[in-house]
Protein backbone atom coordinates (compact mmCIF):
# COMPACT_ATOMS: atom_id res chain seq x y z
CA UNK A 1 0.00 0.00 0.00
CA UNK A 2 1.76 3.22 -1.15
CA UNK A 3 1.36 6.27 1.47
CA UNK A 4 -1.09 7.83 -0.62
CA UNK A 5 -3.36 5.18 -0.08
CA UNK A 6 -3.09 5.51 3.21
CA UNK A 7 -4.45 9.08 3.26
CA UNK A 8 -7.76 7.68 1.76
CA UNK A 9 -8.91 5.90 4.38
CA UNK A 10 -11.92 4.12 3.60
CA UNK A 11 -13.69 6.34 6.78
CA UNK A 12 -12.71 9.30 4.76
CA UNK A 13 -13.66 7.90 1.37
CA UNK A 14 -17.49 7.05 3.38
CA UNK A 15 -17.66 11.10 4.72
CA UNK A 16 -16.49 12.04 1.44
CA UNK A 17 -19.84 9.95 -0.28
CA UNK A 18 -22.29 10.53 2.69
CA UNK A 19 -21.27 13.82 4.96
CA UNK A 20 -22.81 14.01 8.24
CA UNK A 21 -24.86 17.56 9.02
CA UNK A 22 -24.18 18.86 5.68
CA UNK A 23 -27.00 21.53 6.23
CA UNK A 24 -27.49 25.08 7.48
CA UNK A 25 -28.60 25.99 11.23
CA UNK A 26 -31.58 28.47 11.01
CA UNK A 27 -30.51 30.60 13.38
CA UNK A 28 -26.45 29.90 14.20
CA UNK A 29 -25.08 31.32 17.46
CA UNK A 30 -21.68 31.07 15.68
CA UNK A 31 -20.78 31.23 11.77
CA UNK A 32 -17.32 31.36 9.91
CA UNK A 33 -16.27 30.58 6.41
CA UNK A 34 -13.39 29.19 5.27
CA UNK A 35 -11.33 29.54 1.91
CA UNK A 36 -8.61 27.84 -0.05
CA UNK A 37 -8.06 30.46 -2.65
CA UNK A 38 -5.50 28.42 -4.47
CA UNK A 39 -7.31 25.16 -5.22
CA UNK A 40 -10.68 26.87 -4.40
CA UNK A 41 -12.42 24.68 -1.84
CA UNK A 42 -14.68 26.21 0.14
CA UNK A 43 -16.03 26.07 3.72
CA UNK A 44 -19.19 27.46 5.95
CA UNK A 45 -19.86 26.60 9.33
CA UNK A 46 -22.68 27.08 11.96
CA UNK A 47 -22.41 26.18 15.56
CA UNK A 48 -25.60 26.84 17.70
CA UNK A 49 -23.63 27.02 21.28
CA UNK A 50 -26.10 27.12 24.15
CA UNK A 51 -25.76 29.73 27.59
CA UNK A 52 -23.24 27.09 29.28
CA UNK A 53 -21.13 27.15 26.13
CA UNK A 54 -21.78 23.35 25.23
CA UNK A 55 -22.21 23.20 21.39
CA UNK A 56 -25.71 22.16 21.03
CA UNK A 57 -25.88 21.67 17.17
CA UNK A 58 -23.05 22.07 14.46
CA UNK A 59 -23.12 21.91 10.90
CA UNK A 60 -21.57 22.48 8.09
CA UNK A 61 -21.81 23.58 3.82
CA UNK A 62 -19.18 23.93 0.92
CA UNK A 63 -17.17 22.19 -1.94
CA UNK A 64 -13.91 20.80 -1.84
CA UNK A 65 -11.99 17.61 -2.26
CA UNK A 66 -12.87 14.47 -0.05
CA UNK A 67 -9.98 15.44 2.18
CA UNK A 68 -11.73 18.74 3.55
CA UNK A 69 -15.52 17.34 2.86
CA UNK A 70 -14.31 14.14 5.05
CA UNK A 71 -12.78 16.53 7.35
CA UNK A 72 -15.34 18.81 8.28
CA UNK A 73 -18.41 15.80 8.15
CA UNK A 74 -16.20 14.15 11.26
CA UNK A 75 -15.56 17.55 12.84
CA UNK A 76 -19.40 18.20 12.99
CA UNK A 77 -19.94 14.54 14.60
CA UNK A 78 -17.12 15.05 17.48
CA UNK A 79 -18.00 18.44 18.16
CA UNK A 80 -21.69 18.42 19.15
CA UNK A 81 -21.68 17.97 22.68
CA UNK A 82 -18.84 19.14 22.95
CA UNK A 83 -17.95 22.48 25.64
CA UNK A 84 -16.65 25.15 23.28
CA UNK A 85 -13.27 24.77 25.54
CA UNK A 86 -13.44 21.40 24.59
CA UNK A 87 -13.59 22.16 20.61
CA UNK A 88 -10.75 24.83 21.16
CA UNK A 89 -8.40 22.14 22.36
CA UNK A 90 -9.73 19.76 20.13
CA UNK A 91 -8.38 21.91 16.92
CA UNK A 92 -5.01 22.00 18.74
CA UNK A 93 -4.80 18.19 18.79
CA UNK A 94 -6.07 17.99 15.54
CA UNK A 95 -3.51 20.81 14.40
CA UNK A 96 -0.80 18.88 16.10
CA UNK A 97 -1.33 16.12 14.57
CA UNK A 98 -1.36 17.27 11.09
CA UNK A 99 2.05 19.22 11.56
CA UNK A 100 3.98 16.38 13.35
CA UNK A 101 1.78 12.96 11.92
CA UNK A 102 1.82 11.76 15.21
CA UNK A 103 0.14 12.46 18.59
CA UNK A 104 0.75 11.40 22.00
CA UNK A 105 -2.76 10.94 22.58
CA UNK A 106 -4.76 8.77 20.21
CA UNK A 107 -7.77 8.23 22.31
CA UNK A 108 -8.19 11.94 22.80
CA UNK A 109 -8.76 12.22 19.04
CA UNK A 110 -11.05 8.93 18.61
CA UNK A 111 -11.67 8.20 14.88
CA UNK A 112 -10.24 11.86 13.77
CA UNK A 113 -6.87 9.52 13.85
CA UNK A 114 -8.18 8.78 10.57
CA UNK A 115 -6.20 11.85 9.17
CA UNK A 116 -2.84 10.78 10.35
CA UNK A 117 -2.18 9.72 6.68
CA UNK A 118 -2.67 13.30 5.57
CA UNK A 119 0.08 14.65 7.90
CA UNK A 120 2.63 13.16 5.03
CA UNK A 121 1.33 15.32 2.44
CA UNK A 122 1.78 18.70 3.33
CA UNK A 123 0.29 20.32 0.42
CA UNK A 124 -2.89 18.85 1.66
CA UNK A 125 -3.01 19.33 5.14
CA UNK A 126 -4.33 22.61 4.51
CA UNK A 127 -7.39 20.16 3.34
CA UNK A 128 -8.25 18.77 6.31
CA UNK A 129 -7.48 21.84 8.90
CA UNK A 130 -9.45 24.23 6.49
CA UNK A 131 -12.86 23.12 8.39
CA UNK A 132 -11.41 23.63 12.26
CA UNK A 133 -10.04 27.22 11.27
CA UNK A 134 -13.95 27.81 10.39
CA UNK A 135 -14.81 26.69 13.71
CA UNK A 136 -11.62 27.91 15.81
CA UNK A 137 -12.19 31.43 14.07
CA UNK A 138 -16.18 31.30 14.56
CA UNK A 139 -15.79 30.47 18.52
CA UNK A 140 -12.94 33.37 19.22
CA UNK A 141 -14.25 35.62 21.38
CA UNK A 142 -15.04 38.95 19.12
CA UNK A 143 -13.40 42.24 19.95
CA UNK B 1 29.79 28.84 -22.29
CA UNK B 2 28.07 25.69 -22.75
CA UNK B 3 29.93 22.93 -24.38
CA UNK B 4 26.70 21.26 -25.57
CA UNK B 5 25.59 21.40 -29.13
CA UNK B 6 22.60 19.22 -29.82
CA UNK B 7 22.24 17.18 -32.70
CA UNK B 8 19.25 17.53 -35.25
CA UNK B 9 17.42 14.03 -34.73
CA UNK B 10 16.47 12.68 -37.84
CA UNK B 11 12.62 13.91 -39.54
CA UNK B 12 10.29 10.94 -39.22
CA UNK B 13 12.74 8.89 -36.94
CA UNK B 14 12.18 10.90 -33.48
CA UNK B 15 13.80 8.97 -30.99
CA UNK B 16 11.85 10.12 -27.67
CA UNK B 17 14.52 7.78 -25.41
CA UNK B 18 17.40 9.62 -26.55
CA UNK B 19 15.73 13.52 -26.03
CA UNK B 20 14.98 11.81 -22.40
CA UNK B 21 18.31 10.90 -21.80
CA UNK B 22 18.67 15.03 -21.81
CA UNK B 23 17.07 15.46 -18.87
CA UNK B 24 18.36 13.44 -15.73
CA UNK B 25 15.19 14.26 -13.95
CA UNK B 26 13.14 12.36 -15.74
CA UNK B 27 14.87 8.71 -14.68
CA UNK B 28 14.54 9.81 -10.79
CA UNK B 29 11.74 8.45 -8.87
CA UNK B 30 8.97 9.92 -7.46
CA UNK B 31 7.23 8.51 -3.98
CA UNK B 32 9.28 5.20 -5.12
CA UNK B 33 7.74 5.06 -8.48
CA UNK B 34 9.11 6.15 -12.09
CA UNK B 35 8.74 9.41 -12.34
CA UNK B 36 5.88 10.43 -14.67
CA UNK B 37 6.15 13.88 -15.19
CA UNK B 38 2.90 15.60 -17.18
CA UNK B 39 2.60 19.25 -15.57
CA UNK B 40 4.99 20.65 -18.51
CA UNK B 41 2.50 23.49 -18.74
CA UNK B 42 2.79 24.69 -15.27
CA UNK B 43 6.58 24.33 -15.65
CA UNK B 44 9.26 22.61 -17.98
CA UNK B 45 11.62 20.33 -17.26
CA UNK B 46 15.60 21.28 -18.35
CA UNK B 47 18.04 19.44 -20.35
CA UNK B 48 21.90 19.05 -19.21
CA UNK B 49 23.01 21.41 -21.64
CA UNK B 50 20.36 24.63 -19.58
CA UNK B 51 22.04 23.27 -16.72
CA UNK B 52 25.63 23.03 -17.27
CA UNK B 53 25.39 26.29 -19.01
CA UNK B 54 24.80 27.94 -15.34
CA UNK B 55 26.86 26.36 -14.11
CA UNK B 56 29.55 27.04 -16.33
CA UNK B 57 28.38 31.00 -16.24
CA UNK B 58 28.86 31.18 -13.00
CA UNK B 59 32.27 28.82 -12.45
CA UNK B 60 34.23 31.19 -15.19
CA UNK B 61 31.84 34.05 -16.68
CA UNK B 62 30.18 35.58 -13.41
CA UNK B 63 30.23 39.12 -13.03
CA UNK B 64 27.76 42.17 -13.68
CA UNK B 65 26.85 43.35 -17.04
CA UNK B 66 27.24 46.94 -18.43
CA UNK B 67 29.50 47.56 -15.17
CA UNK B 68 33.54 46.87 -15.24
CA UNK B 69 35.92 47.45 -18.13
CA UNK B 70 37.30 44.10 -16.76
CA UNK B 71 37.57 40.90 -19.07
CA UNK B 72 34.76 38.78 -16.77
CA UNK B 73 32.16 42.36 -16.89
CA UNK B 74 33.40 41.86 -20.91
CA UNK B 75 32.22 38.08 -21.08
CA UNK B 76 29.22 38.66 -18.71
CA UNK B 77 28.04 41.25 -21.02
CA UNK B 78 28.47 39.24 -24.45
CA UNK B 79 26.83 36.33 -22.95
CA UNK B 80 24.16 39.01 -21.91
CA UNK B 81 23.67 40.41 -25.39
CA UNK B 82 24.07 36.85 -27.52
CA UNK B 83 21.17 35.97 -25.31
CA UNK B 84 19.33 38.68 -26.44
CA UNK B 85 20.18 38.14 -29.95
CA UNK B 86 19.20 34.65 -29.78
CA UNK B 87 16.10 35.31 -28.32
CA UNK B 88 15.02 37.99 -31.05
CA UNK B 89 16.08 35.78 -33.76
CA UNK B 90 14.21 32.54 -31.83
CA UNK B 91 10.63 34.30 -32.71
CA UNK B 92 11.26 36.04 -35.94
CA UNK B 93 12.05 39.50 -34.38
CA UNK B 94 13.92 41.82 -36.93
CA UNK B 95 16.20 43.51 -34.23
CA UNK B 96 17.54 42.49 -30.67
CA UNK B 97 17.09 45.83 -29.47
CA UNK B 98 12.91 44.91 -29.53
CA UNK B 99 13.44 42.16 -26.50
CA UNK B 100 13.11 43.34 -23.06
CA UNK B 101 14.08 40.84 -20.81
CA UNK B 102 11.79 40.47 -17.97
CA UNK B 103 11.29 37.87 -15.15
CA UNK B 104 8.46 36.10 -16.98
CA UNK B 105 4.87 36.88 -18.96
CA UNK B 106 3.63 37.71 -15.94
CA UNK B 107 6.20 40.61 -15.41
CA UNK B 108 6.00 41.07 -19.25
CA UNK B 109 2.13 41.87 -19.13
CA UNK B 110 3.05 44.18 -15.93
CA UNK B 111 5.32 45.97 -18.11
CA UNK B 112 3.07 46.83 -20.76
CA UNK B 113 0.26 47.52 -18.34
CA UNK B 114 1.92 50.10 -16.83
CA UNK B 115 4.25 51.67 -19.45
CA UNK B 116 2.25 51.51 -22.12
CA UNK B 117 -1.58 51.90 -21.38
CA UNK B 118 -0.41 54.88 -19.30
CA UNK B 119 0.17 56.67 -23.43
CA UNK B 120 -3.51 55.42 -24.51
CA UNK B 121 -5.00 58.73 -25.05
CA UNK B 122 -8.56 58.54 -23.80
CA UNK B 123 -11.61 60.67 -23.10
CA UNK B 124 -11.15 62.46 -20.21
CA UNK B 125 -12.94 60.36 -16.76
CA UNK B 126 -13.19 57.22 -19.15
CA UNK B 127 -10.96 54.47 -18.21
CA UNK B 128 -9.49 52.37 -21.14
CA UNK B 129 -10.97 49.23 -22.07
CA UNK B 130 -8.70 45.83 -23.00
CA UNK B 131 -10.24 43.09 -25.02
CA UNK B 132 -9.04 39.87 -23.28
CA UNK B 133 -10.85 36.13 -23.38
CA UNK B 134 -12.62 34.13 -21.25
CA UNK B 135 -9.69 31.83 -21.96
CA UNK B 136 -7.36 34.34 -20.21
CA UNK B 137 -4.89 33.30 -17.07
CA UNK B 138 -5.29 35.11 -14.33
CA UNK B 139 -1.68 36.92 -15.88
CA UNK B 140 -3.55 38.45 -18.60
CA UNK B 141 -6.12 40.31 -16.50
CA UNK B 142 -5.08 41.42 -13.03
CA UNK B 143 -2.61 43.54 -14.81
CA UNK B 144 -4.87 45.69 -16.62
CA UNK B 145 -7.26 45.95 -13.64
CA UNK B 146 -4.61 46.88 -11.61
CA UNK B 147 -3.95 50.33 -14.05
CA UNK B 148 -7.45 50.76 -13.79
CA UNK B 149 -8.48 49.71 -17.00
CA UNK B 150 -11.70 47.78 -17.71
CA UNK B 151 -11.26 44.10 -19.07
CA UNK B 152 -13.94 42.93 -21.37
CA UNK B 153 -13.94 38.74 -22.55
CA UNK B 154 -14.36 37.85 -26.01
CA UNK B 155 -16.92 34.80 -24.87
CA UNK B 156 -15.67 31.22 -25.27
CA UNK B 157 -17.84 28.23 -26.56
CA UNK B 158 -18.23 25.25 -24.81
CA UNK B 159 -15.63 23.35 -26.96
CA UNK B 160 -13.42 25.96 -25.86
CA UNK B 161 -12.95 28.01 -29.04
CA UNK B 162 -12.95 32.16 -29.28
CA UNK B 163 -16.30 33.50 -30.75
CA UNK B 164 -14.83 35.61 -33.48
CA UNK B 165 -18.10 37.39 -34.35
CA UNK B 166 -18.03 38.85 -30.97
CA UNK B 167 -14.20 39.40 -31.06
CA UNK B 168 -15.14 41.26 -34.60
CA UNK B 169 -17.80 43.17 -32.70
CA UNK B 170 -16.00 43.83 -29.66
CA UNK B 171 -12.66 45.49 -31.45
CA UNK B 172 -15.40 47.99 -32.97
CA UNK B 173 -16.43 49.31 -29.73
CA UNK B 174 -12.56 50.48 -29.49
CA UNK B 175 -10.72 48.84 -26.99
CA UNK B 176 -7.07 50.49 -26.15
CA UNK B 177 -5.48 47.04 -26.31
CA UNK B 178 -6.40 43.44 -27.47
CA UNK B 179 -4.88 41.24 -25.03
CA UNK B 180 -5.32 37.57 -26.11
CA UNK B 181 -3.40 34.03 -24.91
CA UNK B 182 -1.63 32.05 -28.10
CA UNK B 183 -2.36 28.90 -26.37
CA UNK B 184 -4.57 28.22 -23.59
CA UNK B 185 -3.13 27.11 -20.53
CA UNK B 186 -6.26 25.37 -19.18
CA UNK B 187 -7.69 23.64 -22.26
CA UNK B 188 -5.00 23.81 -24.94
CA UNK B 189 -6.57 25.67 -27.33
CA UNK B 190 -4.49 27.39 -30.23
CA UNK B 191 -5.22 30.33 -30.99
CA UNK B 192 -6.23 32.24 -34.44
CA UNK B 193 -3.30 35.00 -33.65
CA UNK B 194 -2.64 36.07 -37.33
CA UNK B 195 -6.36 36.11 -37.79
CA UNK B 196 -6.94 38.31 -34.77
CA UNK B 197 -3.99 40.68 -35.50
CA UNK B 198 -5.90 41.49 -39.10
CA UNK B 199 -8.74 42.16 -37.49
CA UNK B 200 -8.05 44.39 -34.37
CA UNK B 201 -5.58 46.54 -37.07
CA UNK B 202 -8.18 47.18 -39.34
CA UNK B 203 -9.49 48.52 -36.23
CA UNK B 204 -6.54 50.36 -35.27
CA UNK B 205 -6.08 48.23 -32.35
CA UNK B 206 -2.69 46.71 -31.22
CA UNK B 207 -2.28 42.97 -30.00
CA UNK B 208 -0.30 41.77 -27.25
CA UNK B 209 -0.01 38.23 -27.36
CA UNK B 210 0.79 36.01 -24.45
CA UNK B 211 3.34 32.80 -25.80
CA UNK B 212 4.21 31.12 -22.72
CA UNK B 213 2.22 28.01 -23.39
CA UNK B 214 3.66 28.49 -27.02
CA UNK B 215 6.64 29.38 -27.30
CA UNK B 216 7.71 25.51 -26.04
CA UNK B 217 5.29 23.60 -28.33
CA UNK B 218 5.24 25.64 -31.70
CA UNK B 219 7.76 27.70 -33.69
CA UNK B 220 6.88 31.55 -33.67
CA UNK B 221 7.20 33.98 -35.82
CA UNK B 222 6.05 37.31 -34.52
CA UNK B 223 7.06 39.23 -37.84
CA UNK B 224 4.16 36.48 -39.67
CA UNK B 225 1.75 36.54 -36.93
CA UNK B 226 1.46 40.72 -36.82
CA UNK B 227 1.48 41.42 -33.03
CA UNK B 228 2.60 44.47 -31.26
CA UNK B 229 3.65 42.59 -27.87
CA UNK B 230 4.73 39.17 -27.35
CA UNK B 231 5.71 37.45 -24.47
CA UNK B 232 6.96 34.58 -22.85
CA UNK B 233 8.77 32.63 -19.68
CA UNK B 234 11.90 30.80 -19.72
CA UNK B 235 11.35 28.51 -16.98
CA UNK B 236 8.12 26.96 -19.67
CA UNK B 237 10.73 26.74 -22.69
CA UNK B 238 13.33 24.20 -21.26
CA UNK B 239 15.01 27.44 -19.76
CA UNK B 240 15.25 28.63 -15.89
CA UNK B 241 12.91 30.33 -13.89
CA UNK B 242 13.17 34.04 -13.71
CA UNK B 243 13.67 35.23 -16.94
CA UNK B 244 11.18 36.07 -19.78
CA UNK B 245 11.14 37.77 -23.04
CA UNK B 246 8.64 41.16 -23.95
CA UNK B 247 9.13 41.53 -27.35
CA UNK B 248 7.61 44.70 -28.53
CA UNK B 249 7.29 46.45 -31.80
CA UNK B 250 10.38 49.32 -31.52
CA UNK B 251 7.71 52.18 -32.33
CA UNK B 252 5.95 51.26 -28.91
CA UNK B 253 9.31 50.37 -26.80
CA UNK B 254 10.59 54.32 -28.04
CA UNK B 255 7.49 56.20 -26.61
CA UNK B 256 6.72 53.99 -23.63
CA UNK B 257 8.42 55.49 -20.33
CA UNK B 258 9.95 53.17 -18.84
CA UNK B 259 8.63 50.79 -15.59
CA UNK B 260 10.83 50.50 -13.33
CA UNK B 261 13.69 52.84 -12.44
CA UNK B 262 17.58 52.48 -11.22
CA UNK B 263 20.27 50.90 -12.56
CA UNK B 264 21.11 50.11 -16.40
CA UNK B 265 18.23 52.28 -17.38
CA UNK B 266 19.51 55.59 -17.10
CA UNK B 267 21.19 57.89 -19.39
CA UNK B 268 21.92 61.27 -17.08
CA UNK B 269 21.30 61.47 -13.66
CA UNK B 270 21.07 64.81 -11.94
CA UNK B 271 18.79 65.12 -8.77
CA UNK B 272 16.69 67.73 -10.40
CA UNK B 273 15.58 65.92 -14.19
CA UNK B 274 16.99 61.97 -15.44
CA UNK B 275 16.69 61.21 -18.63
CA UNK B 276 16.63 57.53 -19.98
CA UNK B 277 18.70 54.78 -21.80
CA UNK B 278 16.83 54.07 -25.22
CA UNK B 279 15.06 50.35 -25.46
CA UNK B 280 15.33 48.21 -24.71
CA UNK B 281 17.78 49.25 -21.61
CA UNK B 282 15.27 52.11 -20.48
CA UNK B 283 13.00 48.76 -18.95
CA UNK B 284 15.71 46.91 -17.41
CA UNK B 285 15.89 48.52 -14.45
CA UNK B 286 18.59 47.26 -11.79
CA UNK B 287 21.18 43.79 -12.38
CA UNK B 288 19.14 41.60 -14.33
CA UNK B 289 19.11 37.59 -14.06
CA UNK B 290 21.88 37.63 -16.13
CA UNK B 291 22.55 33.66 -14.98
CA UNK B 292 19.11 32.99 -16.40
CA UNK B 293 19.83 34.47 -19.71
CA UNK B 294 22.76 32.35 -20.25
CA UNK B 295 20.18 29.53 -19.35
CA UNK B 296 17.54 30.60 -21.64
CA UNK B 297 20.10 31.25 -24.41
CA UNK B 298 21.26 27.71 -23.85
CA UNK B 299 17.09 26.49 -23.80
CA UNK B 300 16.17 28.10 -26.97
CA UNK B 301 19.80 27.01 -28.49
CA UNK B 302 18.72 23.31 -27.69
CA UNK B 303 15.10 23.81 -28.84
CA UNK B 304 15.86 25.31 -32.13
CA UNK B 305 18.71 22.34 -33.24
CA UNK B 306 15.77 20.08 -32.29
CA UNK B 307 13.16 19.02 -35.38
CA UNK B 308 10.98 20.75 -34.32
CA UNK B 309 8.43 19.29 -37.45
CA UNK B 310 9.00 15.76 -35.62
CA UNK B 311 8.79 17.19 -32.15
CA UNK B 312 5.22 18.49 -33.07
CA UNK B 313 3.87 15.41 -34.56
CA UNK B 314 5.04 13.50 -31.43
CA UNK B 315 3.55 15.91 -29.35
CA UNK B 316 0.39 15.57 -31.45
CA UNK B 317 0.26 11.83 -31.38
CA UNK B 318 0.59 11.55 -27.31
CA UNK B 319 -1.94 14.48 -27.46
CA UNK B 320 -4.53 11.97 -29.92
CA UNK B 321 -3.42 9.22 -27.70
CA UNK B 322 -4.37 10.59 -24.27
CA UNK B 323 -7.69 11.87 -25.87
CA UNK B 324 -8.91 8.95 -27.29
CA UNK B 325 -7.73 6.47 -24.24
CA UNK B 326 -9.22 8.95 -20.76
CA UNK B 327 -12.10 9.89 -23.69
CA UNK B 328 -12.86 5.68 -22.88
CA UNK B 329 -12.92 6.13 -19.21
CA UNK B 330 -16.63 5.96 -17.45
CA UNK B 331 -17.24 9.29 -15.92
CA UNK B 332 -14.26 11.11 -17.37
CA UNK B 333 -15.29 14.53 -19.28
CA UNK B 334 -12.33 16.00 -21.21
CA UNK B 335 -12.38 19.61 -20.83
CA UNK B 336 -11.75 21.45 -24.35
CA UNK B 337 -12.09 19.88 -27.30
CA UNK B 338 -10.66 23.02 -29.83
CA UNK B 339 -10.57 21.94 -33.10
CA UNK B 340 -7.07 23.57 -33.19
CA UNK B 341 -5.07 22.27 -29.75
CA UNK B 342 -1.87 21.60 -28.13
CA UNK B 343 -1.31 18.53 -25.99
CA UNK B 344 -2.97 19.68 -23.06
CA UNK B 345 -5.43 17.95 -21.88
CA UNK B 346 -8.04 19.31 -19.06
CA UNK B 347 -10.86 17.04 -17.85
CA UNK B 348 -12.56 15.83 -14.65
CA UNK B 349 -14.20 12.86 -12.96
CA UNK B 350 -17.39 11.53 -11.88
CA UNK B 351 -17.59 11.57 -7.96
CA UNK B 352 -13.40 12.36 -7.86
CA UNK B 353 -12.70 15.65 -6.59
CA UNK B 354 -9.82 16.88 -8.86
CA UNK B 355 -7.18 17.23 -5.90
CA UNK B 356 -8.05 13.52 -5.07
CA UNK B 357 -7.08 12.37 -8.67
CA UNK B 358 -4.07 14.39 -8.31
CA UNK B 359 -2.90 12.75 -4.79
CA UNK B 360 -3.82 9.47 -6.05
CA UNK B 361 -1.83 9.86 -9.52
CA UNK B 362 1.19 11.31 -7.12
CA UNK B 363 0.73 7.81 -5.54
CA UNK B 364 1.71 6.29 -8.90
CA UNK B 365 4.65 8.77 -9.94
CA UNK B 366 2.32 10.74 -11.84
CA UNK B 367 2.47 14.34 -11.48
CA UNK B 368 -0.55 16.51 -12.62
CA UNK B 369 -2.05 19.60 -11.99
CA UNK B 370 -5.17 19.94 -10.34
CA UNK B 371 -7.37 23.28 -9.61
CA UNK B 372 -8.75 26.10 -11.39
CA UNK B 373 -5.12 26.81 -13.29
CA UNK B 374 -4.75 30.31 -12.92
CA UNK B 375 -8.05 30.53 -15.05
CA UNK B 376 -11.02 31.29 -12.59
CA UNK B 377 -13.08 33.30 -14.89
CA UNK B 378 -12.76 30.14 -17.52
CA UNK B 379 -13.60 27.68 -15.16
CA UNK B 380 -16.47 30.04 -14.44
CA UNK B 381 -17.81 30.26 -17.49
CA UNK B 382 -17.58 26.25 -18.17
CA UNK B 383 -19.51 25.88 -14.65
CA UNK B 384 -16.78 24.27 -13.02
CA UNK B 385 -14.82 24.88 -10.18
CA UNK B 386 -11.63 23.04 -11.23
CA UNK B 387 -10.47 20.26 -13.47
CA UNK B 388 -7.53 17.81 -14.06
CA UNK B 389 -4.71 18.73 -16.43
CA UNK B 390 -2.46 16.44 -18.02
CA UNK B 391 0.29 18.46 -20.17
CA UNK B 392 2.81 16.93 -22.50
CA UNK B 393 5.93 17.63 -23.70
CA UNK B 394 8.53 16.15 -26.61
CA UNK B 395 10.54 14.17 -23.76
CA UNK B 396 6.86 12.28 -22.50
CA UNK B 397 6.20 8.90 -24.07
CA UNK B 398 2.81 6.98 -25.14
CA UNK B 399 3.71 4.36 -21.99
CA UNK B 400 3.48 7.54 -19.77
CA UNK B 401 -0.31 7.98 -21.57
CA UNK B 402 -1.25 4.28 -20.55
CA UNK B 403 0.45 5.35 -17.14
CA UNK B 404 -1.98 7.63 -16.27
CA UNK B 405 -4.87 6.04 -17.37
CA UNK B 406 -4.07 2.99 -15.22
CA UNK B 407 -3.64 5.74 -12.41
CA UNK B 408 -7.34 7.14 -13.38
CA UNK B 409 -8.55 3.60 -12.90
CA UNK B 410 -7.14 3.31 -9.54
CA UNK B 411 -8.99 6.46 -8.59
CA UNK B 412 -12.19 5.08 -9.96
CA UNK B 413 -11.69 2.08 -7.48
CA UNK B 414 -11.27 4.24 -4.90
CA UNK B 415 -13.88 6.79 -5.29
CA UNK B 416 -16.31 4.56 -7.64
Amino acid sequence: MSSTDEMYQSVIIEHDRSPRNFRVLEHPSHHAEGSNPLCGDRVSVDLQVDADGRITDVAFQGSGCAISRASASMMTTVLKGKTTAEAQELFERFHALMMTGTTAEPKELGKLVAFQGVAAFPMRVKCATLPWHAVNEALRPKA
Amino acid sequence: MSQHVATPLVAGAFDVERLRAEFPILSTLSRGKPLVYLDTAASSQKPLAVIDAIREFYLHDNANIHRGVYQLSERSTMAWDAARARAANFIGAADPGEVVFVRGTTEAINLVAHSFLSRVPRPESRAPTVLVTEMEHHANIVPWQLVGATTRPIPVSDQGELDLVAAERMLGEGPALLAVTHISNALGTINPIAELCRMAHAHGVPVLVDGAQAVPHMPVDVTALGCDFYCFSGHKVFGPTGIGVLWAKAEHLVAMPPYQGGGDMIDLVTFERTTYAPAPGKFEAGTPDIAGAVGLDAALQWLGAQDRKAIGLHEESLRDHATERLAAIPGLRLVGTAQHKAAVIAFTLERAHPHDIASLLDGEGICVRAGHHCTQPLHRRLGLSSTVRASFAPYNTHDEVEALARGLDKVRKVFG
